[in-house]
């Protein structure tokens, strides 16, 4: 379980690390927290000849608000996500799915920008990002641009993001007061990844659903949103009928990889019975 | 193109130096090169917990970061727990509770359990299932693991724990003769 050899870079500065990435290429990879590039390259699925830290640049962790927006640093800690006192208040659902991420000493060091940037649609914030219309912020050698996550996931390992390009920040908008929110997971233990999971957040007026967002991980290529379900329940009192077709619907866009935590019809079913639970919390949780 | 890199952090507050290839992981430093082998080695794919040590104030599991990564960083293992020859309360803990029976994964949970007391002196045992769901056993099935984390979590607020362990006893006889 040692990984090839490689030459290891520390850079102190975001414009040092670019200028790294211009200079390897496609034979550099980025080191957040490891957790999901240090077990591929100990099991050498990953053979990167230079590996590029970003640990000890200043000013890329961090949860901050401006305007009607939070911004995460890329290399804020799942355990950062969890104890921030403003997502509690302002992103509950963030809160919410980052206790569901692996276990404690890895939440310790996995970051919401490796977590992201990485692709695998078994991960849990591409789906919330989704969910949450969150954009990335990506730093190259010609600057910066803001990339929204509907326009990021485009395959599995596979991103908008370009090879020489670092995801320095995730901007969120808040949703408004009273929306209801919450994350669904299913999974045999603790650390593995979603048989399926479902996020939920939800307005209502009375009975009514006023807006709602849904995306689903590891029920396909990339994170799922949900958007025939969101139409389909967008205006209309939340009856079980109503949320049973939006069900259907949820299932319906549903391509699972088979493995060992199940076959298609299992996830997809698990998929159907995460929006169920997820969507009956949300009801729950909004201020009508 | 891999060549060694001199490191250098603390290790239980002693200063030390090591010459490394980049991609050495932090557990074999610590086994192999500075006989440190309280960490344990267990999956070697960080599910487990029992490499488990302290690292700036977070618990790490070693397997799971290259030895250049510790650059400047404070370490401390199950070896650096005990202090001036006493044992640490959750140590103690452990003896009384019967927190294990092989003990292999048992340098990891009480590193583990330190940060954990640290961060929340007073869990529930809910919140010590929850926050230790990073270290497996498959001797006790956890149930005298959470009670010696509560043993520890009584003495270390200052509370009576009650001690029957027999060289427990005997200091606990020792120093009320004292007092």
């Amino acid at each position: 379980m040692i990984p090839k050899p490689f030459e290891y870079h520390s850079p102190q500065s975001l414009g040092d690390a670019v200028a790294m990435l211009q200079q390897y290429g496609d034979e550099a990879k980025l080191l957040a927290g490891g957790h999901s590039l240090l077990p591929m390259m100990k099991l050498r699925f990953a053979m990167p000849s230079h590996l590029i830290d970003l640990n000890r640049i200043p000013d890329l962790a961090g949860v901050s608000e401006s305007g009607n927006e939070i911004r995460i640093g890329a290399m804020t800690t799942e355990n950062q996500l969890i104890w921030s006192d403003l997502l509690q208040r302002k992103l509950p659902l963030l809160v919410e799915a980052a206790r569901l991420i692996a276990d404690p000493q890895v939440r310790y060091r996995g970051t919401i920008g490796g977590d992201i940037a990485h692709g695998d649609p078994g991960n849990d914030h591409p789906a919330l990002m989704l969910t949450l219309d969150a954009s990335f912020v990506l730093a190259g050698a010609n600057g910066e641009r803001v990339v929204p996550a509907s326009e990021f996931f485009l395959g599995t390992y596979y991103t908008a993001m370009n090879p020489d390009e670092i995801m320095t920040q995730i901007r969120i908008p808040v949703p408004p007061q009273g929306t209801g929110w919450c994350y669904a997971k299913l999974k045999r233990k603790t650390g593995d990844f979603a048989a399926a999971a479902a996020a939920v957040l939800l307005q209502m007026k009375g009975d009514t659903c006023t807006g709602v967002a849904i995306g689903l991980t590891n029920l396909g290529p990339t994170a799922l949103r949900a958007s025939d379900a969101e139409a389909a329940l967008t205006g209309k009192p939340l009856t079980a009928d109503a949320i049973e077709a939006a069900a259907q619907k949820v299932m319906a866009i549903c391509e699972p990889a088979a493995d060992l935590r199940g076959d298609e019809t299992y996830k997809t079913a698990m998929a159907g019975e995460m929006f169920r639970k997820a969507i009956r919390t949300a009801m729950e949780r909004c201020t009508r | 193109m891999s060549q060694t890199v001199k490191v250098s952090f603390k290790l239980n507050d002693r200063p030390v130096d090591v010459l490394v290839e980049p991609r050495e992981l932090l557990i074999h430093t610590l086994r192999e090169k500075l006989a440190h082998t309280g960490p344990h080695i267990g999956c070697e794919t960080s599910h487990c917990g029992a490499c488990t040590v302290d690292m700036n104030g977070a618990s790490l599991k070693s397997c799971t970061i290259l030895t250049v990564q510790c650059e400047g960083a404070d370490i401390l293992t199950i070896e650096g727990i005990a202090k001036n020859g006493e044992l640490h309360a959750l140590q103690e803990g452990f003896m009384q509770e019967h927190g294990l029976q092989c003990g292999f994964c048992t340098p990891g949970m009480i590193t583990r359990a330190y940060r954990l007391l640290q961060e929340i002196p007073d869990p529930t045992e809910e919140e010590i299932r929850y926050w230790m769901a990073g270290n497996l056993c498959r001797c006790t099935g956890y149930q005298n693991i959470v009670k010696s984390i509560q043993y520890a979590a009584r003495k270390l607020r200052g509370e009576p724990v009650e001690t029957s362990h027999p060289l427990m006893g005997e200091k606990a006889a020792q120093s009320e003769m004292a007092g």
